[in-house]
């Protein structure tokens, strides 16, 4: 099915080749006191749609920027950033939230559920932030529960739920919203070897599907998974398994 | 997100710390209630005031013979010289103001018909009486002009007489004795409750000043055509306390008081009287308003303080909302619903025992109280006032929350 994406993309070779996040020179500087602290050191980096990024690198070599850059959680000092067509560096931080709303889904570590509240409730939150607001969130919050096979669990609070049904619940709510990107800053790190392993198949079918995955992480058996492997140290690339050929190479 | 999303968030978490809620709702339930309270006794007391203001006649003053004074020594009031008919009469003549001016000679007497009797108020007084304390008629007809000169056996009844006397029976044209001379009963009193302390006006049969003196009340006469106390009605124009000087000065002339000397008299604005009277309980609403306002203002403080707190605890839960989208006027709404939720929930609260204790205070200490439906939308409205207020701030923090900081932190 990803093979078949590919070649419609091939077909429409000058869309395609348009990247859905493309680094241009980005930097990123915290001050510090009176000391500032590079964050980011001019990096470049283009990623286009339906690619698996990971992102690696010890932690203070600017990952954990690069992924807030990317969430469009935080702009670049210099340099140009564009996500899904817009430069983040130009938006206002309503634009950026409504750029994270419809373009990027979030899965973190610690999973992020609110407490007390239902699966359900929890995967519906970004549709009630989301302009205009969809006719029936509720529908499409139970359908991506179902993707994620926790249908029976709808009515569940998050303290009733295992950490890996609460990590499902997270992706579900992070794929509501139908986004472009799924961002997803250790998404095992607080998981067992099994439930990681089941975490890291349901990033693959999905972005077998379509979606673009980038997974921030410092472990490598949790980086195989990624057909394209980006480190960084010390706020640069220090080694980029080159998405485009390798894409090709895979059946 | 909407209205209607971010109360559904703001009672979750709320319900979270159910105790904390209410606790932090207090000052809000006693400023409240004390408004409910306050309004609710001083709106009563006026109209309280109002009604026997009105019960007693409007634009009237009283005269009532004074206390004479003897080396120091006070007498007792209507120890002095009484009030005559020529005190009316000048009066009457030298006030062009006057509408309708009445004495009131009062005793008591048993009155019997046929074999019932009854013990009540006799009062004899002029024709104007019933014009000057404004008291229209049941039934039957006023004295006249006619009746108070020819000094005839006629008599009104207080409407709680005419039910002791005659019951459910028509006392019109009927013949009452009173000390064993007849009356004819020629109208009937229209009921007029209790006086300011506690009297029941409709106790009482007023007959024609003339026919009553010397034979039915004022019996140890001093002077014989003496007239008890006089009651004078003036135009709605007329400034009563000059009024009141001008009287002073007519009776202190016709009772040749030397200048210097005190007045043996009292000229009564009775009106101003009970005003004064009701103001303590008006002070005691303003204290309650008072009151109100500031644990309004404390309450808010506390509400401000539970806020900042809840958006401590929340930072992660904000940082989410910003990363799915939530954008800061979504967050600030959302801290600013809760704020208001909590006041109002504290308001509704109020509002139910500021009723219950104005009701309470209406049952036990026996003053009126009047609680209308304004009142309780406008202690609502300072409840939410106080919740915007004093929510905005916490609120305003949470949304300008760097997301990143908020989603790391622990």
């Amino acid at each position: 099915m990803n093979a078949l994406t590919e070649l419609r993309a091939a077909a429409t070779a000058g869309v395609a080749r348009r990247a859905l996040i493309e680094a241009t020179s980005v930097t990123k500087t915290y001050r510090m006191g009176d000391s500032e602290v590079h964050a980011l050191n001019g990096v470049s980096l283009a990623i286009r749609a339906g690619e698996f990024v990971a992102i690696m690198g010890p932690s203070g070599s600017g990952k954990s920027t690069m992924m807030n850059l990317i969430g469009a959680l935080d702009v670049p000092t210099s340099g140009r950033l564009e996500i899904d067509g817009r430069n983040i560096a130009e938006l206002t931080s309503d634009e950026l939230a409504e750029l994270r709303n419809r373009s990027i889904g979030f899965v973190f570590q610690q999973f992020n559920l609110l407490p007390r509240t239902t699966a359900l409730r929890q995967v519906m939150l970004p549709l009630l932030y989301a302009r205009p607001r969809p006719p029936d969130p509720e529908a499409v919050a139970r359908q991506r529960l179902e993707q994620v096979n926790l249908a029976a669990r709808l009515d569940h609070l998050p303290s009733q739920l295992s950490g890996g049904q609460q990590q499902r619940v997270a992706i579900a709510r992070a794929l509501v919203n139908n986004p472009k990107i799924l961002l997803a800053d250790e998404p095992t790190g607080a998981l067992d070897t099994r439930t990681s392993e089941e975490i890291m198949r349901l990033f693959c079918e999905l972005n077998a599907a379509g979606i673009t995955v980038i997974v921030v992480t410092h472990e490598h058996d949790i980086a195989a998974y990624a057909r394209r492997r980006i480190s960084f140290r010390d706020g640069r690339i220090i080694e980029d398994s080159g998405g485009e050929k390798e894409r090709s190479a895979v059946p | 997100m909407s209205l209607f999303d971010s109360l559904a968030v703001a009672l979750t978490a709320l319900r979270a710390n159910p105790l904390r809620s209410i606790l932090t709702t207090l000052g809000i339930i006693i400023g409240v209630g004390s408004v409910i309270v306050m309004v609710a006794v001083g709106a009563g007391a006026r109209s309280e005031v109002d009604r026997r203001i009105n019960a007693l006649g409007t634009n009237m003053l009283v005269v009532f013979p004074g206390s004479t004074r003897v080396g120091g020594r006070a007498g007792g009031a209507g120890t002095s010289l009484p009030l005559a008919e020529g005190d009316v009469q000048a009066i009457r003549e030298r006030l062009p103001e006057v509408v309708a001016i009445s004495g009131y000679l009062q005793g008591s007497a048993p009155v019997v018909r046929g074999s019932g009797n009854w013990v009540t108020g006799v009062a004899g007084v002029h024709e104007a009486y019933t014009e000057v304390r404004d008291w229209p008629l049941a039934a039957g007809r006023p004295f006249t002009a006619q009746d108070v000169r020819t000094g005839a056996r006629v008599a009104l009844l207080g409407s709680t007489v005419a039910e002791k006397l005659f019951g459910r029976e028509n006392p019109l044209d009927e013949t009452i004795r009173i000390r064993n001379v007849p009356f004819k009963v020629v109208g009937v009193l229209e009921p007029k409750g209790q006086t300011g302390f506690g009297r029941d006006q409709d106790d009482m049969i007023l007959l024609p000043l003339s026919a009553a003196r010397g034979r039915i009340v004022g019996r140890n006469q001093v002077v014989n055509d003496q007239v008890g106390q006089i009651f004078v009605k003036f135009e709605a124009s007329t400034d009563l306390e000059r009024a009141q000087e001008e009287i002073e000065s007519i009776l202190r002339q016709r009772r040749r008081i030397q200048p210097g000397a005190e007045d043996d008299f009292a000229v009564r604005n009775l009106a101003e009287f009970l005003k004064a009277r009701t103001a303590a309980q008006t002070t005691l609403s303003w204290l309650l308003g008072a009151t109100s306002a500031i644990a309004l203002i404390v309450g808010g403080i506390g509400i401000m303080n539970i806020m900042l707190v809840s958006v401590t605890e929340r930072t992660r839960e904000i940082g989410l909302r910003m990363a799915v989208g939530g954008r800061r006027r979504d967050i600030l709404m959302q801290f600013l619903v809760e704020a208001v939720t909590l006041c109002m929930l504290g308001g509704l609260i109020g509002v139910a025992i500021g009723i219950a204790l104005a009701v309470g205070i209406a049952h036990t200490a026996e003053w009126p109280i009047l609680i209308s439906p304004d009142v309780v939308i406008l202690a609502l409205a300072a409840a939410a006032s106080t919740g915007i207020f004093f929510g905005f701030f916490p609120a305003r923090r949470a949304a300008l929350l760097n997301p990143i900081e908020a989603l790391r932190s622990e």
